[in-house]
């Protein structure tokens, strides 16, 4: 066999991206698919949407009929339109909630691994200490002080979130800091932000990215399990935590009426749904960006 | 009117350990076994099979999967009750059945990982040159398994277990909720709406203080199993 010289072809970003999705597998596609899915019905939730999310549009308890696909709830409001908006806001508040717990972790983790010394130090024990709690419990007691509203919430969970984060930035900015262009920049006088932005970041946003979702599907499942709790998301607000709860007595007219009575489980199955989804394309992600074959 | 705290925690306090004693006496004997089996016919469709559970089981919220036991085995089969109401006069019979569905809610989301770490630990040791030699001399897959490749796997597992149990701690709030079982979870979640700070912070001390002492029991076996910790180069 003759080797000749072969050229590299030069693909666009473009290119190479659905040549990873070809070879992406089933359950990389599932997961994005899903995704995709959640995040139209998201945006366009009020042209999916019969009914209005806080409008009372009929008796309460309606059976699954054809005007109201998933009956109604207590108080006679559409469940099949709050499902549509609780998307919408269950979801908002999550990603409002990581990227603020990314910000507050990355950036403090980033700080801690270039500058060292004391604040290294004191950063480290502070987070050591948040995490010797439970953050459910944490965030519960933290909810008590303050009240459980939307503004709390997200700051609440993103401050108690934003230790991990701290940790994993700070263990992989640790093995590029000693590098010998990080040096170089810090001896031709580059800032601390420069040395953050152009020197370090872009050689730790995979494991970062891979982390975004892990840490989207931790925050998103805490965040219901509160409104689940009835400490989250406030009524009228439809969100999936509480819808849960406010049909959980559905369920025991399963004899009578089955349909009725999976009225509550679908919130709490879509919850898991994006969970899940979220999950195989965090496995693919990690798997491509870790570099092992096959 | 004013009454200690220590009398509204003390009598859910013994019932909230009840719950989650329970859990852990089914959960982690029965982790270990799967995770030695799926560890030893590796990719067989058993294995896979587990995987898929366990994967989807730890997605799902703890309140998805207590519903959709209530809806199966309260509701539409009706052989277990779907509300928890335990009280001090009861056999241990009748609290093992009143608990049973939320036991099996927090034996559903525990098992998950501590299945998937003990598999892990046990693959990663099967691949080391002493486990080899083992098996070259012949010996049989699951001795391979049980008095090779387990005493060196107890520190990574012990870890696991302790970090799940403390998992567990955290996970009987929203189960007792769901359940309306009469523990320490159900009284902070009230107290927290209440906005009842003495006792969110009484009850928050209890759930802390069984996370860290978990976590130092993880610590102590770790050491125990495996000296070399305490001799670092």
């Amino acid at each position: 066999m003759a080797a000749t010289a072969q050229f590299r072809v030069s693909r666009s970003r473009w290119e190479i991206l659905v040549l990873e999705l070809s070879k992406a597998p089933v359950s990389a596609w599932f997961g994005l698919v899903v995704i995709l899915i959640y995040c139209v019905v998201a945006i366009l939730a009020p042209l999916l949407a019969p009914y209005g999310e806080a409008e009372i549009v009929s008796t309460p308890f309606v059976p699954w009929s054809w005007e109201h696909k998933f009956g109604t709830d207590q108080i006679g409001r559409d469940i099949f339109s709050r499902l549509v908006y609780g998307a919408r806001n269950t979801m908002g508040i999550a990603v409002i909630t990581t990227v603020l717990s990314f910000f507050i972790g990355g950036t403090l983790g980033l700080i801690a691994a270039i500058l060292g010394g004391w604040l290294d130090q004191f950063v480290s024990r502070v987070v050591d200490a948040i995490m010797a709690i439970p953050s459910l419990i944490f965030a519960l007691m933290l909810l008590a002080i303050f009240g459980s509203n939307v503004v709390s919430l997200i700051v609440i969970i993103a401050v108690l979130d934003s230790t991990r984060v701290f940790r994993l930035t700070r263990a992989v900015s640790l093995n590029v800091v000693v590098m010998e262009f990080v040096e170089a920049a810090t001896l031709r006088g580059e800032g601390l932000h420069w040395i953050m932005r152009r020197e370090i970041l872009p050689n730790i946003l995979p494991p970062l990215a891979a982390e975004f979702g892990l840490r989207f599907s931790f925050v998103f499942l805490t965040i219901a399990a509160l409104s689940f709790l009835g400490l989250g998301i406030q009524p009228p607000t439809a969100d999936w935590g509480s819808m849960v709860r406010e049909n959980a007595s559905l369920i025991q007219f399963a004899q009578f009426d089955l349909k009725t009575a999976l009225t509550p489980i679908i919130p709490a199955a879509t919850i898991g749904l994006l969970t899940v989804a979220v999950n195989m394309v965090v496995d693919w992600f990690l798997h491509k960006s870790s570099g092992l074959k096959s | 009117m004013s009454r200690p705290v220590i009398d509204l925690i003390a009598p859910r306090f013994w019932n909230t350990i009840f719950l989650a004693g329970v859990a852990a006496l089914i959960a982690v004997p029965l982790a270990l076994i799967l995770g030695i089996f799926a560890a030893l016919f590796r990719n067989s469709v058993f294995d896979r099979t587990v995987n898929v559970v366990s994967l989807s089981a730890i997605s799902f919220p703890e309140f998805f999967i207590s519903y959709l036991l209530i809806l199966l085995f309260a509701s539409i089969w009706t052989i277990f009750p779907s509300l928890a109401n335990i009280s001090t006069e009861m056999t241990l019979g009748e609290r093992l059945k009143v608990t049973a569905l939320p036991v099996a809610t927090l034996v559903l989301i525990t098992l998950a990982h501590m299945m998937r770490m003990t598999r892990a630990a046990i693959t990663n040791l099967m691949a080391s040159p002493y486990i080899e030699m083992a098996q070259l001399k012949g010996v049989s897959p699951i001795k391979v398994i049980v008095s090779h490749a387990l005493p060196n796997a107890w520190a990574p597992i012990a870890t696991v277990i302790s970090f799940n149990l403390a998992y567990l701690v955290v996970g009987v709030v929203v189960v007792e909720i769901v359940f309306i079982y009469p523990g320490v979870g159900q009284l902070m979640v009230d107290a927290v709406t209440t906005r009842d700070i003495p006792v969110v912070q009484a009850c928050a001390l209890v759930f802390a203080s069984a996370y860290i002492l978990l976590n130092l029991i993880a610590d102590i076996i770790g050491i125990v199993t495996n000296p070399r910790i305490l001799h670092p180069k």
